[in-house]
């Protein structure tokens, strides 16, 4: 077969002729094909044989049929296989009910559908579109009343009573907008983002027990959830705990690489950060013990427990919080203060 | 026996002469081999044993006297909880560089294992088998269990133990297949990545209550076929390929002609 | 007439007496509905929200919206005795002692998933037929609305429960909301009601998901379904269809049989699946508390999208400080423009269509998308950049079920991102000319039949069957467009015109939109075809090989067609003129 011309067109190109008609053919062909009509109707069988379409009014009969002891059967196990607080018992009810259900509905649809297809006419209408625009003379006679109405209100030309009524308007909603806005945001105190429970000599308990815990008893190689002592006395303690969850381990002191300036916020080698994300507030809790690596399941940040808790991978970009500690007296963990800085996800105001 | 005897040089005489020999084998081997040893005291001769197959299948790599080398951790000191959890999870001896260590069928027998244990344990203190008590879920208070699960293992296994992605290839396994000792095991040795949760942190008897949540697992979830216990990235494909796919399917069928 | 038709009549004529409903019955009973398996899908999402809503209702009856502490004391072993929310603790009572609550629960949920799939499949169906055309351009904005009531009615469903998976989805909006400039820590407040969680947003987004959404989704629908009556649905161009009729079987009793059927039949797959598939297990996931959080941590996959984009915004040099007021780009570009830019160009696309081809006609019949290649190539090049913004919100699910790292995904999807959509663009463009190209050797060539002549002079010829008109009418309906020509930019005496520089921009958009096209085969060009037949028409090879066909055979098709194509380069004619 030879090869044919391109028939991509550009602007511009070159127009070649229209292919010349065929020599001696008197018939003027039209510019593009003309839409055939409607395709002749095909009979379907039960259209033609009334055996076939009481065949067919028989499976749709048996659809109903079906639809009908699904819900009878769902009645049935409703009552005969209660939920009764088990797994099993109720994995069996929820599966005996919704396969009931399922029967008693797709077996209406399947024979309302099948009915359609098969018995009921399928002969096509056709039905005229209109423009959707409006007649001219209607447009005329729309404007016309709208211009009457205009003139019956007497606002004519005046500016004045156009725009106080604009005024009124606008300024009312006011009314429900300001206490709806105003109250919905309790105390609006953002400042307390910066502030957290932690402060100086508070113990370091375990998450959730509230034990509190010995420098001796943290292992290298271990992760500690950690959570400040009564923490469950103060009033707000699910917002507190929001803020004030921190993790700690302890690092070999000769892989820990600390900050001149932080120097003194370790315990023998053992380090505690805030344990939610710099990114948008996930807790970041995935502690690889040999690589030092903090994982956040949520969007894949890592930090270095060793190097600062900095960031190595992921979309966060500060480093976490870090919080410094000591021990008592009594040999258990205490923090040394505040973090110095706002934990969690960033904000506007957050460094002023 | 004249009757076998005038079939002896039947064709299929040697086939089945060779099942004979193979039953006759395995008969012999059966009655004979070693039984699984019961959880006693390991003896002398339970610690050489251990030494020699030490010696043959893990000095390679830990080193003659277990002290390992470069990345290769040392043993002294595991205890015969780590040994027993890398090799009766086929951990170890590790097959190919890989990540981390994957699980494989086990390489030896539990009496193996014992000995190797044995072996390992008696170079220097370490954390020890647990006893069945420490281990039996019917013990465990599940909702406790789950209490500590969700805040200190969750977010690497996920919500019930499915398993999860860490960093760079490795990852926290699937829990289905582990046993109530496994898991006990890997709780106080923290093996690969996996940190260690000593009894301060977390006592034996919360480390009991944790292995009961997991047995609940078992009976499989309330609401039908768990979709893999994932989340909500699993039932997203689903509703496309089950819904969506039954639903335009069935809306094909309804536009059609009928014939 | 029987008890029944009495019965009938008699309760019509006490409606129409008191409402006139006779005119309606009279005008609308026999309404034409365009019968298509594809104009089905937004149905799928009517019927599903009816379920929603029903199945909702049963919800309502036995949720507790209210972040007030109990005590567990219900049969869920793992969580007795354990403190959680009311919300959290009526949910496990729904589930786990109401008969029927957790299958309710799960239709629900499977439900709210399937609405949103079903809308995106709907709209992916009206944006690749040009439905959205001139006089749709509003009920595609409506419908755009929809998309966004729904993802809202998702949200905040699926957080209701008050449990550690949604409990954290509520955190990450938090930190979102954050990092807007100026204004974030407040409305952080405003949603909360004060610091993160607070006790006022379960009861505030119940609020939303039973009354503020549904009250609007319900609204838009009812707008949605009247503009489709006045407009009259579109149809494909078939034999008997035009741009100014509407073909099809009548609403009573066909339409109501089949697409009350559908009805029906949503419902049933709908219960199948709460019956056998579990669906937001929050027994599992545990009440809401700020330490704990699980790996595969995902909302449900209409927010993956977002997701993803969080997953692949890299954080390293992303987040500046101004003045001291910190600016974070690496929280703002994946969660706050990149789904801005994808709604504006979503909402806004039949405008922009309509300004760059400058078409101002009304349009009724759904185009094929292989004849629109440049729209069809920017669907594609859309769904596939966000297509990877779902997988990159997976991407821990990928890499343990494939075995691989994670940090290999990111950067991979990372570069994907920015070259798989021009890629997939292109690569659809191409497609689309080249079935376009193969519809007109359809045409011109007819269909293969497989049976080869071989004459006795030894060539042998291969027989194709003509399309007859109703075959060929589809594939020859559409038009070749023009672009918008550019009038030149200084009139006869040399004066600049204004406005030029913009109608450049235009003219270049309009070109890029029409420059690739196919043109649809003409009756001369068919005509020129056949009477140039060589190879395959028998009758030609006949007339070149007089007498040479073996004896008793039998060839047939004396209409057979034309082997090859004609050079048909038309004289480019601007369809309109700018300015």
């Amino acid at each position: 077969m030879t090869e044919h011309s391109s028939e991509l067109s550009t602007p511009g190109a070159g127009a070649a002729p229209v292919a010349a008609r065929p020599a001696g053919s008197e018939v003027t062909l039209p510019e593009r094909f003309e839409n055939p009509g409607l395709a002749p109707h095909r009979d379907r069988v039960a259209d033609r044989d009334p055996a076939a379409a009481r065949g067919a009014a028989r499976r749709i009969a048996l659809l109903f049929g079906v639809s009908m002891l699904g819900s009878i059967g769902f009645v049935v196990a409703y009552v005969a296989a209660p939920s009764d607080g088990t797994v099993t018992g109720v994995r069996n009810s929820t599966l005996y009910l919704g396969i009931a259900l399922f029967l008693a509905m797709f077996g209406i649809g399947a024979a309302a559908v099948q009915w359609a297809r098969t018995l009921m006419s399928d002969r096509e209408i056709v039905e005229a579109r209109h423009p959707q625009r409006t007649s001219d003379a209607d447009r005329a006679a729309a404007i016309e009343v709208l211009r009457q109405g205009a003139a019956d209100s007497a606002i004519g030309r005046r500016g004045v009573l156009k725009g106080a009524l604009l005024s009124a308007l606008a300024l009312a909603p006011l009314t429900v907008a300001v206490p709806l806005v105003g109250e919905v945001g309790g105390t609006w105190n953002v400042n307390a983002f910066r502030h957290t429970l932690w402060k100086k000599g508070t113990r370091l308990t375990l998450d959730p027990s509230g034990r509190p815990i010995k420098a001796e008893d943290v292992v290298e190689g271990s992760i500690v959830h950690v959570i400040p002592d009564k923490l469950r006395d103060s009033e707000h303690w699910i917002e507190e705990k929001a803020k004030a969850v921190v993790l700690m381990t302890r690092i070999d002191p000769a892989v820990l690489k600390e900050a001149p300036d932080r120097a003194g916020w370790s315990y023998e080698g053992i380090v505690a950060y805030s344990k939610i994300c710099t990114h948008v507030g996930c807790p970041v809790a995935l502690y690889e013990a040999q690589t030092h690596h903090l994982l956040c399941p949520c969007h894949q940040s890592t930090f270095d427990i060793a190097d600062g808790a900095k960031v190595v991978f992921g979309p966060a970009n500060r480093a976490l919080p870090q919080l410094p500690i000591t021990v008592d007296d009594e040999g258990y963990l205490v923090a040394q203060s505040d973090f110095t800085e706002p934990i969690g996800p960033s904000y506007w105001e957050r460094l002023k | 026996m004249k009757a076998i005897a005038d079939r002896r040089h039947h064709r299929l005489a040697p086939v089945l002469l060779l099942l004979l020999a193979l039953l006759v084998t395995g008969a012999v081997y059966a009655a004979l081999s070693p039984s699984a040893t019961s959880a006693e005291a390991p003896s002398e001769s339970d610690i050489e044993a251990g030494a020699e197959l030490f010696r043959t299948n893990c000095a390679t790599c830990h080193g003659t006297e277990a002290e390992g080398r470069d990345s290769i951790p040392s043993l002294i000191g595991v205890g015969a909880a780590a040994v027993d959890f890398q090799v009766s999870t086929g951990r170890m001896p590790m097959q190919a560089t890989n990540p981390q260590a994957l699980a494989k069928p086990p390489q030896f027998d539990d009496e193996q294992i014992a000995q190797l244990a044995a072996y390992v344990a008696s170079l220097a203190p370490g954390p020890a088998i647990p006893s069945e008590s420490q281990v039996d879920p019917a013990l465990g208070d599940p909702s406790n269990g789950m209490s500590l699960f969700r805040t200190n293992c969750a977010m690497c296994h996920g919500a019930v133990g499915k398993g999860g992605a860490l960093t760079d290839g490795k990852f926290a396994p699937s829990l289905d297949q582990t046993t109530p000792t496994q898991i006990y095991e890997a709780m106080i040795t923290g093996p690969s990545n996996m940190p260690v949760f000593n009894d301060a942190n977390l006592t034996p008897e919360e480390k009991r209550d944790v292995i009961a949540f997991l047995a609940e697992q078992k009976q499989g979830s309330p609401g039908g076929t768990d979709l893999g216990g994932v989340g909500p990235v699993s039932e997203g494909l689903w509703v496309w390929v089950v819904g969506m796919g039954l639903l335009i399917g069935c809306a094909v069928w309804i536009g059609a002609k009928a014939s | 007439m029987s008890r029944t038709a009495s019965g009938a009549a008699a309760t019509a004529d006490y409606l129409d007496q008191r409402t006139g409903v006779g005119l309606v019955v009279k005008n609308f009973a026999r309404k034409v509905f365009p019968d298509h398996w594809s104009f089905l899908l937004g149905e799928i999402a009517l019927y599903s929200f009816v379920v929603l809503l029903l199945t909702g209702i049963f919800l309502t009856l036995f949720f507790v919206p209210s972040m007030g502490q109990v005590t567990y004391e219900g049969p869920f072993a793992p969580l007795q005795g354990q403190e959680m929310s009311e919300a959290f603790a009526s949910t496990l009572h729904l589930s786990f002692e109401v008969t029927g609550g957790l299958l309710m629960r799960q239709i629900h949920h499977w439900a709210a998933l399937l609405f949103i799939a079903s809308i995106v499949t709907h709209m992916l169906r009206v944006f690749f037929t040009g439905a959205f055309r001139k006089p749709r351009e509003i009920n595609w904005l409506v419908g755009f609305t929809m998309m966004l009531l729904g993802l809202a009615a998702g949200f905040s469903g699926y957080s209701l429960p008050d449990d550690v998976l949604s409990g954290n989805g509520l955190r990450i909006t938090d930190g979102v909301v954050k990092s807007i400039p100026i204004i974030g820590s407040y409305l952080s407040h405003f949603i909360f009601g004060g610091e993160f969680p607070g006790e006022a947003i379960i009861p505030r987004l119940f609020t939303v998901h039973i009354l503020l959404v549904p009250g609007l989704i319900l609204a838009l629908v009812a707008l949605h379904l009247f503009l489709v009556v006045v407009h009259k649905h579109t149809h494909y161009a078939r034999p008997g269809r035009t741009e100014r009729n509407v073909v099809g079987p009548p609403f009573f009793p066909v339409y109501l049989a089949k697409a009350g059927g559908f009805f029906f039949v949503v419902f049933g797959v709908l219960a199948l699946m709460g019956a056998t598939m579990t669906i937001n297990p929050v027994w599992n996931y545990g009440p809401y508390d700020p330490s704990p959080v699980s790996a595969g941590a995902q909302p449900d996959w209409y927010m993956l999208f977002l997701e993803g984009a969080l997953r692949l915004m890299p954080g390293q040099g992303t987040e500046w400080v101004i003045g001291g007021y910190t600016l974070s780009l690496n929280v703002l570009i994946p969660a706050v423009v990149v789904p801005g830019l994808l709604f504006t160009v979503l909402a806004l696309y039949p405008f922009i269509e309509a300004y760059v081809t400058g078409d101002r006609r009304e349009h009724h019949i759904a185009e094929r998308p292989r004849n629109n290649p440049v729209r069809t190539a920017v669907g594609v090049g859309t769904l596939t950049a966000f297509v990877i913004l779902v997988l990159a919100g997976s991407n821990d699910i990928i890499a343990t079920h494939f075995g691989l790292s994670i940090n290999d995904i990111t950067n991979t999807y990372r570069a994907l991102i920015i070259v798989a959509p021009p890629l997939a663009f292109w690569a659809t463009k191409r497609i689309c000319l080249g079935l376009q190209r193969k519809d007109r050797e359809l045409v011109l060539h007819g269909h293969e039949t497989g049976r080869i002549v071989r004459f006795a002079s030894g060539e042998y010829t291969e027989v194709h069957r003509p399309l007859d008109e109703f075959e060929r009418w589809p594939l020859v309906a559409h038009e070749g467009r023009r672009p918008v020509e550019l009038l030149p930019a200084e009139d006869e005496r040399g004066v600049r015109r204004r406005g030029y520089r913009r109608d450049a921009v235009r003219a270049r958009l309009s070109r890029a939109f029409y420059a690739d096209r196919v043109d649809p085969v003409t009756p001369a060009e068919l005509a020129a075809a056949q009477s140039h037949g060589e190879h395959d028409a028998v009758a030609a090879v006949e007339s070149r090989h007089p007498g040479e066909l073996p004896v008793g055979s039998h060839v047939v098709d004396d209409a057979v067609p034309p082997t090859e194509a004609v050079g048909k380069h038309v004289a480019d004619e601007p369809e309109v003129r700018l300015s």
